[in-house]
């Protein structure tokens, strides 16, 4: 397991605290983050990879600080956003799921039979020369996915990704990522999605709450939205 | 933008990609403006808003981005894709009698966007206006009714007439929604063109003919 | 997004799309250069012959050019009316000619060969030009063509929505907002997924 380190970690924007003073060190398989929305918690997860960097205080994964080291964060950590429209940047299935990898310098056989296997993995071998925007919208998650795992990362940070869904999109898309070998910081305002994790922080304005075991957790966010 | 301190690499690399989804954004936008009949106009009859995507990518992105967004999307057309106007695509719109309207797009975004970097911040609704007029109307102009005449044999004087007159009023109309847009959006989302000055504002102290015209914006500075 | 081309298997269809492209240009520097209106028809009895060769049908044909061509109804006239009938008639023929040729390079060439052919060309200017972002930017665009008619939509059914049709500066400063928020999202996605150089 890679460990993810919030050292006193404050983000500002606009003149307001989104996230203040967290201190944090992660090292569970399964963590959930869980919150209303404009709590941070979207914040917290962009932190993780350096898409979003600490006004003060670092964030450090395997060591790496992700102000500095951004580039070699975001090869061991992928993300997942919660408009895979605006994640899917290739007009084709495989073309998306291959654009993840053109950083990786592999050879062009090694690199398609990664992009097969991906495609394999998420059930869209037969969409795999669809136009993207033909897809459903679990189906747009799902090659979200399969563009992230396809370069290997350790991590996975999924910010919300059912959020758009309708809620069988929201249960395949669900099942798919319960099923992921990798480390993987989940946030979600679903409770049920983080009911077995390892891990579950409640960020409540730009603070932890709470951070424990799922039951105990949860039980804290029930009583926060009362 | 956040406040928060970035180091200057890890920004740098961030504006990089968020100019390159911009471009292609604006690019795609003009495409989804041509479509045909893709907005319905009071009138009641469907027309293509081809130009005013060109002006707005001009008007929005600035001269280089704006230029790029347009170059994109005309070179996507004479690749094939049916998204120039009337649902046309391919290589013969360029080498047919219209093909410099095309070319006159790219130079019209430049022009209203190099404008524009100028007005900034005083980005409103008239000023806006003088942009998306010279760049959007005259400057296309400028390149597609030469190309008439020279590809038709037209007489200049005719081609001038049959060049601009059936899309004058068209274009005047989206000059004014352009400059309309663009100043409600630059109003709502400050800091998308970066401020330059004019050329003829430079410092006194050097000689103006000599300088390279990329300094001429860190020797300004102090004047505004 | 295939674009105006028509799948097929003939000479035409298999020749290299650089090749196809470079050879345009001289065509139709020539057909620009062909001072008699007899030479001309020969010369579009060639384009036809190649729209032949390739098996496109004619109605394909008609669609890539009417929409470049209409302007002759004007120009042609006018060319009459001052150089005679003999000059718009070469005028118009060459018109023609030069609008098939480049038809039939359209009709019987994928776009992305197409693209990957000017990518190839730009390679040489590697200094200037970054080909590799070139061809990122020309793909992102081809994706992003439905999302943007997708908000134009949207933004349009909910004016409906509220009844208030009619000014175009209320429905496109909505869509030129929610462009920039997509294209910053799309941004942030790139450097996700490593992009950044």
């Amino acid at each position: 397991m890679s460990e993810i380190v919030f050292e006193h970690v404050t983000h500002r924007y606009d003149g307001d605290d989104v996230l203040s003073d967290v201190s944090l060190r992660l090292t569970e398989r399964r963590i959930g983050v869980i919150g209303a929305n404009g709590s941070g918690k979207s914040t917290l997860a962009r932190l993780v990879n350096g898409l979003v960097t600490p006004t003060s205080g670092r964030v450090l994964v395997d060591g790496l600080d992700v102000a500095r080291r951004g580039r070699e964060v975001r090869r061991r950590v992928g993300f997942v956003f919660t408009n895979p429209d605006n994640q899917i940047v290739m007009p084709t299935v495989r073309e998306d799921v291959a654009f993840s990898l053109r950083r990786l310098s592999l050879d062009a056989a090694d690199a398609a039979a990664r992009v097969e296997r991906a495609l394999d993995r998420f059930g869209l071998t037969e969409l795999a020369d669809r136009p993207a925007h033909r897809l459903s919208g679990g189906q747009k998650q799902l090659l979200a996915l399969a563009a992230v795992l396809v370069a290997e990362p350790a991590v996975i940070v999924a910010d919300e990704p059912t959020t758009l869904l309708d809620a069988r999109n929201t249960q395949l898309v669900e099942r798919h990522i319960a099923e992921l070998d990798e480390q993987l910081l989940l946030v979600t305002h679903r409770l049920e999605a983080v009911e077995s994790f390892d891990r579950v922080l409640v960020v409540e304005s730009g603070r932890i709450v709470a951070d424990s075991r799922p039951d105990s957790a949860l039980g804290v966010y029930r009583s926060l939205v009362g | 933008m956040s406040v928060a301190q970035t180091p200057a690499a890890r920004t740098r690399a961030r504006s990089s990609a968020r100019d390159l989804a911009q471009i292609a954004v604006f690019a795609a936008l003009i495409a989804a403006l041509t479509l045909p009949g893709a907005i319905p106009i009071g009138i009641g009859v469907p027309i293509t808003l081809q130009t005013l995507g060109v002006m707005l990518a001009g008007a929005i992105l600035g001269a280089r981005k704006g230029a790029l967004a347009v170059t994109v999307y005309v070179a996507l057309g004479l690749a094939g894709l049916p998204i120039l106007s009337s649902g046309a695509g391919g290589l013969g719109v360029l080498v047919g009698p219209t093909g410099g309207y095309l070319l006159g797009f790219i130079l019209g975004a430049f022009v209203i966007g190099w404008l524009a970097e100028r007005l900034t911040p005083r980005l409103r609704f008239w000023t806006l206006l003088v942009a998306t007029s010279v760049g959007g109307i005259l400057a296309v102009y400028l390149v597609g009714i030469p190309w008439l005449a020279a590809v038709t044999g037209m007489p200049v004087g005719a081609a001038i007439a049959a060049g601009s007159l059936p899309f004058l009023i068209g274009d005047a109309i989206k000059a004014i929604v352009a400059a309309l847009v663009a100043a409600g959006v630059h109003r709502s989302w400050p800091g998308l063109i970066a401020e330059k000055s004019w050329p003829w504002r430079r410092e006194r102290a050097a000689s103006p003919a000599d300088r390279p015209a990329s300094l001429s914006t860190e020797a300004t500075t102090t004047e505004s | 997004m295939i674009g105006a081309y028509r799948p097929g298997s003939s000479v035409l269809h298999r020749l290299g799309a650089g090749a196809k492209l470079v050879g345009l240009a001289p065509s139709v520097i020539v057909v620009a250069l062909l001072p008699e209106w007899w030479m001309l028809l020969i010369a579009l009895g060639v384009a036809l012959l190649g729209f032949a060769v390739a098996a496109i049908p004619p109605r394909a044909v008609v669609v890539q050019l009417v929409p470049v061509l209409w302007i002759l109804l004007i120009a042609a006239p006018l060319n009459a009316l001052f150089s005679g009938w003999e000059s718009a008639l070469v005028m118009s023929l060459r018109i023609t000619v030069c609008v098939a040729l480049a038809a039939l390079v359209t009709l019987t060439t994928r776009v992305s060969a197409i693209l990957d052919a000017v990518r190839a060309g730009l390679r040489p200017f590697g200094r200037r030009v970054d080909s590799e972002r070139v061809g990122i930017v020309l793909a992102m665009t081809i994706r992003a063509v439905p999302l943007m008619a997708e908000i134009v939509r949207a933004v349009l059914d909910a004016r409906r929505a509220r009844g208030a049709e009619g000014s175009l500066r209320a429905v496109a400063v909505p869509v030129v907002v929610r462009s920039l928020q997509t294209a910053d999202a799309m941004g942030e996605a790139l450097v996700a997924r490593g992009f950044d150089d």
